[in-house]
C-alpha cells in the first residue's frame, strides 16, 4: 500500500483553469493520477484540460465521487477554499499555495473542528510540495520521475530537501512508499506526528525518514510519538545548525517555547526518542539504509 | 515586518491602551517644542529604531527642561545606535520620540505571540517588566503566567482579569488592566500581527496603567489585507541587501560569513549552510531563490550576492525538479554574461536532466568548481577559500 493516496484516488484541484493550477494538473495527469476536475467558481460548465470545472466543490464532489483535491488558490482566497473543501465531504485537501497569513491557518483549523473524527478532512501543507506515492499517484508540485517505488515513507518540510532525499534514496536504489510535505508554515494543517502515525499503520512501509528544521515543537513531539507508539524504524536531519536565532525583534515567542527550537536540540531530543540521526543532509540515504542493513529490514 | 515604538503605541492607544503623552521629532528645535507642548518637567528622548535593549545602549535620555529635550534629540539624531541586538553594525536614528516621564509604582511585562504547540494565541505576562523575556524566563521562571486564548471566540474578560490578579494589581486598578490586555489582544488578532510586546507596562505613582514601551510584529504574509501596516514600514531599519531582496521575492539573510549562497527552497538552503560549516566555513548568507530558480531569479540573486562585500566564495546549489536542470544551467551562463563575479564560484545541479546542466556550464566561458553532491559542494567552497 501506500499512504493517503493511491492508484485510483480521484482528485479535485481547486484553483484549475490558472496558469499554476493548469501547470501542475497537466504535471500529475501525466503521471497517471486520477484528476477527475477542477473548481474555479464562476467557470462552472466549463471544460479545461478535457476534464469538467465546476463552480463549486460541493457540486464537483457530488457529480465525481472525488475524494481528495489539491488547492492552488491565491493566498488571499485559500483559506476559504480549504474551508469549502472541508464542508463538502473532500478527505484529504493538500494545500500548495505559499502565503497564507497565520491567522487564517488558525481559522482554517478551528473551523474543521465542527466536524466528527470520521468525517474531518485531513489538510496538508500550506507552502508545500504535495504528496507521491510513486507509481501510483501524484499529489503535488514535485519531480514525480525521481521517486523510486518502495517502501521509505518520508515525511519533509521542505520541498526541495524532500527532492534531495528521494534522490539519494534512488541513487542507493532505495524506493519510496509516500513522501509527504507538510510544509514550511508554522502553523500547518498535518504535523510530523500525523503523518508518521500513517506510516506506522502502513503495511508497506518498513521505515521513516522525517526531514524537519529549526522551530516549532513538531519534530520534538514526532520523536515522542515514535518512542511510545512505534515498531519501524525512524531516521531524521534536521536543517539550520547554522540558521540566526530571533530574527523578529521582539522576544515573546521565546519564552513560549524557546527550548527544544533549535537544531541542536531537536537532534538531542530526537536521539533520546531512540530516532537515528542523519549528521549531515548529504548522507540522508545512506543513513536509511545503513539502518535496513543493521535491523536487517527489507 | 517590524515598527517603530511609537506607530505600536498609536495602534494600542486605537485599542483603548493608555500610553504617556508624546510625538514624534525630527529635529532638536521639534524636539524643544514638542516638550514645552507636552508640558509637565520631566521628558524622556526615545531614539526610534527597531531594536530593544535601547536604554542599555544609550538611545533612552531622561530630561529635566525643554533645552535638555533638545540638546539629548541633537545628541541622537543621525547617530546609529549599536545595541545587543542590532549586530555591530547598529542601526540609524532618523526619528525621535518625545514622551512625557511617567512616575512609576511598579514595572510588568506582558506579551503576545502565536503557541505553535496549541496553535492558539497565547498571552505571556510576569511581575518582573523592564527585564528581557530571555532574562525573566531564566532567572524568575516562577513569575510568569500563561493564558491560551480561543481564538474563535477571542479573550473573554475572566482570563484577562485572571492575568491581571495574577500580576498583583490592586483590586480598585484590576478593570483597567484588564482593558489593557483585551486591547493588546484585539491588536493582536485584528491587524494580522505576530507578536506584541509591552515592556514594561506600568503602574503609575498616579494609579493609572500606561504602555510605557512597545513592540509590534505583522505577518508577512498578510500585508496584501493590511495596507494601513505595511506602509508603516521604515527600510533605513533593515539591512539594505535584505531589502533589495525581499523587494524582488527572494528570501535572503545576511550572516557574518564569507561563503555566499545561491539556493533554491528553504529546506535546501539551511542545509546547504550547515555542509559549509560542517565542512569547516560561514555562510555569509541564507537566499532561498525559490523553488523554480528561474533564470531571472538567477541573475537577481547573482546581482544581491555580487552586492555583499564580505562574500570571498559563491555556492550556487539548485535541485532542479520540474526546470530541468539544462534550463538552469542555461539561466546560469546568461546571468554570468551580464554580472562580472571575480570571486571563485562553485556550482552543484542536481536532479531532473543534470547531466545536460552540467555538459552546457562545462561548454560555456564559465570559470567555475563542479561539485557532484552537496558534501563535495560544501568541501569545494571551503578549499576555494584558500585559493
Amino acid at each position: 500500500m501506500s499512504i493517503i493516496i493511491h492508484k485510483n484516488t480521484k482528485i479535485l484541484v481547486q484553483g484549475f483553469t490558472g496558469k499554476i493550477g493548469t501547470f501542475h494538473a497537466e504535471e500529475m495527469i501525466k503521471y497517471g493520477s486520477n484528476i477527475v476536475g477542477g473548481v474555479t467558481p464562476g467557470k462552472g460548465g466549463m471544460s479545461h484540460l478535457n476534464l469538467p470545472v465546476f463552480n463549486t466543490v460541493k457540486e464537483a464532489v457530488e457529480l465525481t465521487g472525488a475524494s481528495t483535491s489539491i488547492l492552488f488558490v491565491p493566498p488571499a482566497f485559500a483559506a476559504d477554499s480549504a474551508m469549502e473543501a472541508a464542508d463538502a465531504g473532500i478527505k484529504t485537501c493538500v494545500a500548495i499555495t505559499d502565503g497564507i497569513p497565520s491567522h487564517d491557518m488558525v481559522k482554517i483549523k478551528r473551523y474543521m473542528r465542527r466536524y466528527s473524527k470520521d468525517k474531518k478532512m485531513g489538510l496538508v501543507g500550506p507552502n508545500c510540495a504535495g504528496i507521491i506515492s510513486p507509481g501510483k499517484s501524484m499529489l503535488g508540485i514535485m519531480p514525480g520521475h525521481i521517486y523510486k517505488e518502495g517502501k521509505i515513507g518520508i515525511v519533509s518540510r521542505s520541498g526541495t530537501l524532500g527532492y534531495e532525499a528521494a534522490q539519494q534514496l534512488k541513487d542507493l536504489d532505495i524506493g519510496v512508499s509516500t513522501s509527504v510535505g507538510i510544509g514550511g508554515d508554522p502553523i500547518n494543517g498535518s504535523s510530523f506526528r500525523d503523518i508518521i502515525e500513517k506510516f506506522e499503520a502502513d503495511d508497506e512501509t518498513i521505515a521513516v525518514l522525517m526531514i524537519g528544521e529549526i522551530g516549532g515543537p513538531q519534530e520534538v513531539a514526532a520523536g515522542q510519538f515514535a518512542k511510545e507508539n512505534m515498531n519501524k524504524p525512524v531516521i531524521a536531519y534536521i536543517a539550520g545548525l547554522t540558521a540566526p536565532k530571533g530574527r523578529v525583534m521582539g522576544h515573546a515567542g521565546a519564552i513560549v517555547s524557546a527550548y527544544g527550537e533549535s537544531a541542536v536540540e531537536k537532534v538531542e531530543l530526537l536521539k533520546e526518542c531512540g530516532v537515528t540521526i542523519s549528521k549531515n543532509p548529504s548522507v540522508m540515504g545512506e543513513t536509511v539504509k545503513k539502518v535496513l542493513m543493521e535491523k536487517n529490514i527489507n | 515586518m517590524d515598527i517603530h515604538e511609537y506607530q505600536a503605541k498609536k495602534i494600542l492607544s486605537d485599542f483603548g491602551v493608555k500610553i504617556p503623552t508624546g510625538g514624534i521629532v525630527y529635529s532638536p528645535e521639534n524636539a524643544e517644542n514638542k516638550a514645552r507642548e507636552i508640558g509637565g518637567s520631566k521628558w524622556v528622548v526615545k531614539a526610534q529604531v527597531h531594536s530593544g535593549a535601547r536604554g542599555k545602549a544609550g538611545g533612552i535620555i531622561v530630561c529635566n527642561s525643554p533645552l535638555e529635550v533638545a540638546d539629548a534629540t541633537d545628541k541622537l539624531l543621525g547617530k546609529k545606535l549599536v545595541t545587543n541586538q542590532t549586530g555591530p553594525e547598529g542601526k540609524i536614528i532618523n526619528r525621535i520620540y518625545i514622551e512625557e516621564a511617567t512616575d512609576i509604582k511598579h514595572e510588568l511585562y506582558l506579551g503576545l505571540v502565536f503557541d505553535r504547540s496549541s496553535e492558539s494565541i497565547m498571552v505571556v505576562a510576569s511581575t518582573e517588566g523592564g527585564m528581557s523575556v530571555e532574562e525573566i524566563s531564566k532567572e524568575k521562571p516562577e513569575t510568569i503566567i500563561r493564558s491560551k486564548i480561543e481564538v474563535a471566540v477571542g479573550i473573554q474578560q475572566f482570563q484577562a482579569r485572571e492575568i491581571a490578579f495574577g500580576l498583583g494589581i490592586e483590586p480598585k486598578l484590576i478593570s483597567r488592566a484588564a482593558n489593557t490586555i483585551i486591547g493588546c489582544y484585539k491588536a493582536f488578532s485584528e491587524l494580522d500581527a505576530t507578536m506584541v510586546e509591552v515592556n514594561p507596562l506600568v503602574v503609575s505613582h498616579q494609579d493609572e496603567i500606561f504602555a510605557l514601551d512597545c513592540k509590534m510584529s505583522f505577518d508577512n504574509n498578510a500585508m496584501f489585507r493590511r495596507d494601513e501596516i505595511s506602509e508603516l514600514r521604515d527600510k533605513t531599519q533593515e539591512n539594505s541587501n535584505e531589502v533589495y531582496a525581499s523587494d524582488r521575492g527572494m528570501n535572503y539573510v545576511s550572516l557574518d560569513g564569507n561563503i555566499g549562497n545561491i539556493i533554491n527552497g528553504a529546506g535546501l538552503a539551511m542545509a546547504s549552510m550547515d555542509m559549509i560549516k560542517l565542512a569547516g566555513g560561514e555562510p555569509a548568507n541564507f537566499l532561498d531563490v525559490g523553488g523554480g530558480a528561474t533564470p531571472e531569479k538567477i541573475v537577481k540573486a547573482f546581482k544581491l550576492i555580487s552586492m555583499d562585500k564580505k562574500v570571498k566564495v559563491i555556492l550556487v546549489n539548485i535541485f532542479a525538479g520540474i526546470n530541468r536542470c539544462d534550463w538552469v544551467a542555461e539561466g546560469i551562463v546568461q546571468a554570468l554574461e551580464k554580472i562580472e563575479i571575480s570571486v571563485p564560484l562553485v556550482i552543484r545541479l542536481a536532479g531532473t536532466n543534470v547531466e545536460k546542466g552540467n555538459e552546457i556550464l562545462k561548454k560555456s566561458n564559465i570559470n567555475y568548481i563542479e561539485a557532484s553532491t552537496l558534501e563535495d559542494a560544501a568541501n569545494k567552497a571551503v578549499k576555494a577559500l584558500g585559493n
